[in-house]
């Protein structure tokens, strides 16, 4: 679905990213990890094409994103739910809505997916928060919204940014299990977390595959995970 | 095609679409405010076309219609040289008519300046012949040119002389008030793209979560197009509204030249500057549409 071609990226300063490459097919679960600045955000965002890379070659659903224009993009990212590292919200809507954001971005007519709308409230246990502004929620709260609103439109894929980078432990386990669930679905799951132990956790339950950037590469972690 | 579709959306409404971006109350007031003094300002450039254009026509038609020959000569001459005159004017191509003015109307047209007993037969006052132009006019000089040799007291005065300047004087300030709408147009526009520019600067994040959620320019560009529109067609509405209500309160028109209290629109007239908010709405929509969209691109 996804897939980077010896990528190399850098913000102008140095190398951050160096001849990556790797694939996300259709059902994968995969774990991206490292330490803080080594450069997940920055794949992710290659992933879900709001970065071009500096060299090498992104595809997404099988096409080059460089043949995507600024519709193409819009249209990829329709297929690609994006659960934030820091969530982005609309703050001044209440969180049923923002939740809903992708459909009405999308055209599509919200009134025929209330009933979606409702399971996913309900699947996230945002029910009691839906007339709840963005602000107003906790950590936990934020991220299952962020994550309702990645799945809205059936994505064929899901990228999560440290989806559990600001909640207790408990409510981390409720988010791994909802990405377990969408997996078991079909769907394609890429998550960047520096949280081992939640690794160590997925793995007992899903054939993930951990990856870990180094040095601007990415490799198959090692037998501690 | 999309464009097409913004326009009805425009006039359905998408109020689902015109929430995602927040309501910004200072460039909302600030356009409201422009709109409805630009429109002001329009409908009175307008109504200064429509006098200026008026009196320019009026000018002109009395220019191409009449000239005067006036005629002294000694006692025994003047019924002679008329006479001559008269003949000329007859074979004068372009010359409609000619018609010498009776004592009582040459009376009339003294009384304003001496009083209405002014004895006309005591005084050396010239007689007066109108002549009526076909529209395709004489030639004066030619004219002049024959009386001279035949009728040597006549002198004819084919208004031109200080007609002409006031007719090109009026022609002139109907452009300057057609210039002048055409600025205002433009200046609106900058307006506009200015205050469109400051909303999608103050709402970067927001475009940024729209585009991380799969959200095209158009439909971005689209929600602030609708605001900035319905805002610019409000405001002018208003101010529109206000300045006809202030014209039809100006003073009836006077004399027949008085420029000043000409100001303003008559019958039919009073249609053109409804045309105003309808254009201040068209203004804004391109303004925005192409700020907004010339911005997004930039942006990743
Ligand atoms: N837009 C940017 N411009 C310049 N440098 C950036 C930008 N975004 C990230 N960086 C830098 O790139 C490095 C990697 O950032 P990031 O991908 O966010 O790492 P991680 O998510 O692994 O913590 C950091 O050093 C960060 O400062
Ligand atoms: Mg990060």
């Amino acid at each position: 679905m996804i897939e980077l071609k010896d990528v190399g990226m850098n913000y102008g300063g140095g190398t951050l990213l160096d001849g990556v490459s790797l694939a996300l097919p259709q059902g994968s679960f995969h774990f991206l990890t490292g330490p803080s600045g080594a450069g997940k955000t920055t794949l992710l965002k290659l992933c879900y094409l709001e970065l071009r890379p500096t060299t090498g070659q992104v595809e997404v659903f099988g096409e080059p994103a460089g043949n995507l224009d600024r519709d193409g993009v819009a249209k990829a990212r329709r297929r690609i739910g994006v659960v934030h590292q820091d969530c982005q919200f609309l703050d001044h809507l209440p969180i049923v809505e923002n939740i809903a954001l992708p459909l009405v971005v999308a055209g599509r007519d919200t009134a025929a997916e209330a009933g979606n709308l409702a399971e996913l409230l309900a699947w996230t246990g945002l029910t009691h928060r839906a007339e709840a502004l963005p602000p107003e929620l906790s950590g936990g709260e934020r991220q299952r919204a962020a994550l309702a609103r990645a799945v809205i439109m059936s994505p064929e894929i899901i990228v999560a940014d440290e989806p559990t980078g600001n909640v207790d432990w408990e409510m981390s386990q409720r988010l791994l299990a909802l990405l377990l669930e969408l997996n078991r679905m079909g769907r394609s799951v890429l998550v960047a977390t520096h949280d081992l132990t939640l690794i160590r956790q997925a793995k007992t339950k899903v054939a993930a595959r951990v990856l870990r950037i180094r040095n601007g590469k990415v490799e198959a972690a090692g037998a501690d995970l | 095609m999309s464009v097409i579709s913004d326009i009805g959306d425009l006039m359905l409404g998408d109020a689902r679409a015109d929430r995602v971006v927040p309501p910004t109350g200072f460039t909302a007031t600030l356009t409201l405010f422009a709109s409805g003094a630009m429109a002001f300002l329009a409908v009175f450039a307008l109504a200064l076309a429509f006098a200026t254009g008026r009196l320019a026509e009026r000018w002109e038609g009395a220019l191409a219609q009449s000239a005067t020959i006036r005629l002294s000569a000694p006692d025994g001459e003047v019924e002679a040289q008329i006479e001559a005159a008269l003949t000329i004017l007859g074979q004068t191509p372009g010359v409609a008519s000619a018609r010498v003015m009776s004592q009582a109307e040459q009376a009339a047209l003294l009384a304003p300046w001496f009083g209405p007993d002014l004895p006309l037969d005591l005084l050396p006052v010239p007689r007066l012949i109108e002549i009526t132009e076909t529209g395709a006019g004489f030639d004066a000089e030619g004219l002049r040119f024959r009386l001279a040799g035949e009728a040597p007291g006549a002198v004819l005065d084919d208004h031109s002389r200080w007609r002409r300047p006031l007719a090109e004087a009026a022609a002139r300030l109907r452009t300057l008030g057609v210039v002048s709408l055409g600025l205002i147009g433009g200046a609106m526009g900058a307006m506009i793209t200015l205050a469109a520019g400051a909303a999608l600067s103050a709402n970067a994040q927001i475009i940024g979560t729209l585009r991380l959620v799969g959200a095209r320019d158009v439909f971005i560009a689209r929600a602030f197009v609708r605001r900035f529109t319905l805002r610019a067609a409000a405001g002018s509405a208003v101010g529109t509204a206000a300045a006809m209500a202030a014209i039809a309160v100006l003073p009836p028109a006077g004399g027949e030249t008085s420029f000043l209290t000409g100001l303003g629109f008559r019958g039919l007239e009073w249609v053109w500057p409804l045309a105003v908010p309808v254009v201040a709405a068209i203004v804004a929509f391109w303004a925005t549409r192409l700020a907004a969209l010339a911005r997004l691109r930039t942006l990743p």
